[in-house]
């Protein structure tokens, strides 16, 4: 029973009313921002993080956590009344969710999803509470060399199983590493690519960058953006699911739940893989797959739980072995690092607080989300009335303004400004600018790793391999590296094999 | 995928009936085209010449060795590997595909960095409020199609409101006027 104290006392820091405020704060505003198309999460936790500066790191991260699943489901709410998503991980939804409201059950579609979302972040909690101090515990032992490893594993997940090209990620996660080295560097004091500049010399802030390349970036990228012509809202008639769509959607529910939960804590995984994951699951599984994409109560539910709960999983490689799992978690990461706190293996330990504080606002959060669902859809659907024309311009000053409030320094808001074109430039040509915010975040700490690791090996390259854990996670690091290159070349096998085939199969393979 | 578009007609009756394969192919239709393979040149080169730059630096800030390792290294390390992959994206990439064409309505784009820009040069010289006004103004009205009193009432509310939080309510020390 010991190794619950932490856990009850992480209610206690949950409970303080700053705290639960500040919850309730990141909830209701990640509902709004899925709701409103636009800007995600991961741009509005870039532009609330001069907010974070003046209040406490556990409260902090409540809120940014609040914001990240609040999203999720406030995604949900435009996909099952508009039949457009919110949010990237609320798109499988559209296709039951809108269907269900059609037939004048919306309310039965939000509920479910509502329940789906509060079962799926539950889960995801409960295994986080057991899983992360497990794996803490492991990492401990880790050294610079393993340390170094692991985050460019991380790295190199994150940008291979983003979607589009992987060189053109891998080049984004690249700059991002050199990045970091501008400024002072740590070891020697030398400056590195700061030309003279003063303002440079301290390194690049993490800050100005994320509101650059993930805020301003995206709302550049949004003045561009054709907009479906906008739908009246289908109305919610009834207001909650009945029994038996509850009894039909419950193992929908705890398989997305699970499957959400694994695909979660992989680095580069993530809410929407698993709500597609676990959609394609329910369908195959279905004794009536013809029912999905005509209003299958499954169909919600089981994208609703995965993506809450791999929201939720997402955040156990950051807690505790300190590598984010994806751009957002990376930005997070950075928020601990404003606060002073270094995100690790030690961070369950030294900071308990922190770490159960946090969890354990997702229990609350969760029930928060649940019980403001119904109710505040009709006036989130009212929000949406709000033209995107009216809002640009707000989000755009709140980030230029709030980017002079970290450091007063106009140099910050230059630095939005030149990352926010940069963001919209990268996105034009296709690089992804995750990997490079994440590959930014841990720059220092997998530089500092990497010469430490050297400085004990005495410069001998060959030891990483001599020690079991690190050498596991370069070979890993290699195969994930080298796979893709296989993949396609056995694939040109296989095609130019195919054309070799007899002409006489050809009838056999117009189906 | 653009054959799903053509094997099944999209329905002439409202749009709502479109199965998720239906749905899907719609959306891939109305998505922006993908910027071709100059853009790839372009973004490519850029990204090589940027690694070179980055090595060259680099080595002047001294390599060392592993066992004795100086500024220059880690940089150097990450500068060949961005001009190594910048020139394998030259041929991977080549035919394009990534990324989305630069359109008509890019030019709002130009124009709002433009005025951001011109934001970050006045706020120190004359506060933030009359800057904020007119790139408020300049986005609803011009980059946003809204008419003319809303504009101007809309961006008042909000210069207002920004002046309330930020100088009266928090009290930051944003360069203002009044």
């Amino acid at each position: 029973m010991d190794f619950l104290q932490p856990v009850l006392d992480g209610f206690g820091v949950v409970l303080a009313p700053t705290n639960l405020l500040y919850c309730l704060l990141g909830v209701v505003i990640g509902m709004l921002i899925g709701v409103l198309p636009g800007l995600g999460p991961a741009a509005t936790i870039a532009i609330l993080l001069p907010l974070t500066y003046g209040i406490d790191p556990v409260t902090a991260i409540i809120m940014l956590a609040g914001i990240f699943y609040g999203a999720q489901y406030g995604g949900t709410i435009t996909s099952v009344l508009l039949r457009l998503p919110g949010e990237a991980s609320s798109v499988v939804t559209v296709f039951d969710g809108y269907q269900l409201a059609k037939q004048g059950k919306a309310g039965t579609a939000l509920g479910i999803a509502a329940i789906g979302s509060f079962v799926g972040g539950t889960i995801g909690i409960i295994g986080l509470t057991f899983l992360a101090p497990i794996v803490a515990g492991f990492a401990l032992d880790f050294g610079p060399p393993e340390y170094a490893a692991l985050a460019l594993l991380g790295i190199l997940l994150v940008a291979t199983i983003s979607n589009g090209s992987k060189t053109k990620a891998l080049i984004a996660a690249a700059f991002g590493l050199l990045l970091a080295t501008v400024g002072r560097d740590v070891f020697t004091g030398a400056e590195r690519f700061t030309f003279g500049n003063l303002d440079l010399a301290d390194g690049i802030d993490f800050v100005p960058v994320a509101m650059g390349l993930f805020g301003l970036g995206e709302i550049l990228y949004n003045l561009e953006e054709r907009h479906r012509a906008a739908k009246a809202p289908a109305k919610v008639a009834n207001v909650w699911p009945s029994r038996a769509d509850l009894k039909q959607s419950s193992g929908a529910i705890g398989r997305g739940s699970v499957l959400g939960f694994f695909l979660g804590i992989l680095p580069g995984g993530g809410a929407t893989i698993s709500s597609l994951a676990a959609y394609a699951l329910e369908k195959k599984r279905s004794k009536n797959p013809e029912r999905f994409g005509k209003g299958a109560v499954e169909g919600v539910a089981a994208p609703e739980s995965a993506n809450n709960a791999a929201a939720t999983s997402s955040f156990i490689p950051l807690l505790t072995l300190g590598i984010p799992a994806n751009a957002t978690m990376a930005l997070m990461f950075g928020a601990l690092l404003i606060q002073g706190v270094t995100p690790g293996p030690q961070l369950v330990d030294q900071h308990p607080d922190l770490f159960w504080g946090v969890v354990n606002s997702m229990y609350i959060g969760n029930i928060l989300l649940l019980i403001m669902s119904i109710p505040l859809v009709g006036i989130f659907v009212k929000i949406l009335r709000v033209r995107a024309a009216i809002l640009a311009p707000v989000t755009a000053l709140i980030t230029m303004l709030g980017a002079y409030t970290i450091n007063n320094s106009m140099f910050d808001v230059v630095l939005v400004v030149a990352f926010g074109i940069i963001g919209y430039l990268m996105k034009k040509f296709g690089f992804e600018p995750g990997p490079l915010v994440l590959a930014f975040v841990l720059g220092s700490l997998l530089e500092a790793n990497l010469r430490r690791s050297l400085l004990v090996l005495n410069g001998d390259l060959g030891g990483f391999f001599g020690r079991p854990i690190s050498a596991t996670l370069l070979v890993i690091f290699v195969f994930v590296a080298v796979w893709p290159m296989v993949q396609s070349l056995l694939a040109k096998r296989k095609a130019s094999h195919a054309v070799v085939t007899p002409t006489s199969q050809k009838a056999k393979e117009t189906v | 995928m653009n054959e799903t578009a053509h094997a099944i007609p999209v329905p002439a009756e409202p749009d709502e009936d479109l199965t998720p394969e239906q749905l899907a192919a719609q959306w891939e239709a109305e998505a922006p085209p993908s910027a071709g393979p100059v853009a790839n040149l372009a973004a490519s080169l850029v990204a090589t010449v940027l690694g070179i730059t980055g090595m060259v630096l680099s080595v002047r800030l001294g390599l060392g060795t592993p066992s004795q390792p100086q500024p220059g290294l880690w940089p150097f390390i990450m500068s060949l590997v961005i001009s190594v992959l910048g020139l394998a994206q030259l041929i991977i990439g080549r035919k394009g595909g990534e990324g989305e064409k630069f359109s008509s309505l890019s030019w709002l784009v130009l124009f709002g960095a433009g005025t951001l820009i011109g934001l970050v040069a006045l706020m120190p010289v004359i506060g933030f409020e009359i800057p904020s006004l007119l790139l408020s103004f300049i986005w609803m009205k011009f980059l946003g199609g809204e008419t003319w009193r809303s504009a101007v009432l809309y961006s008042v509310l909000v210069v207002a409101a920004f002046y309330g939080i930020f100088i009266l309510g928090l009290g930051t020390t944003i360069p203002h006027l009044f």
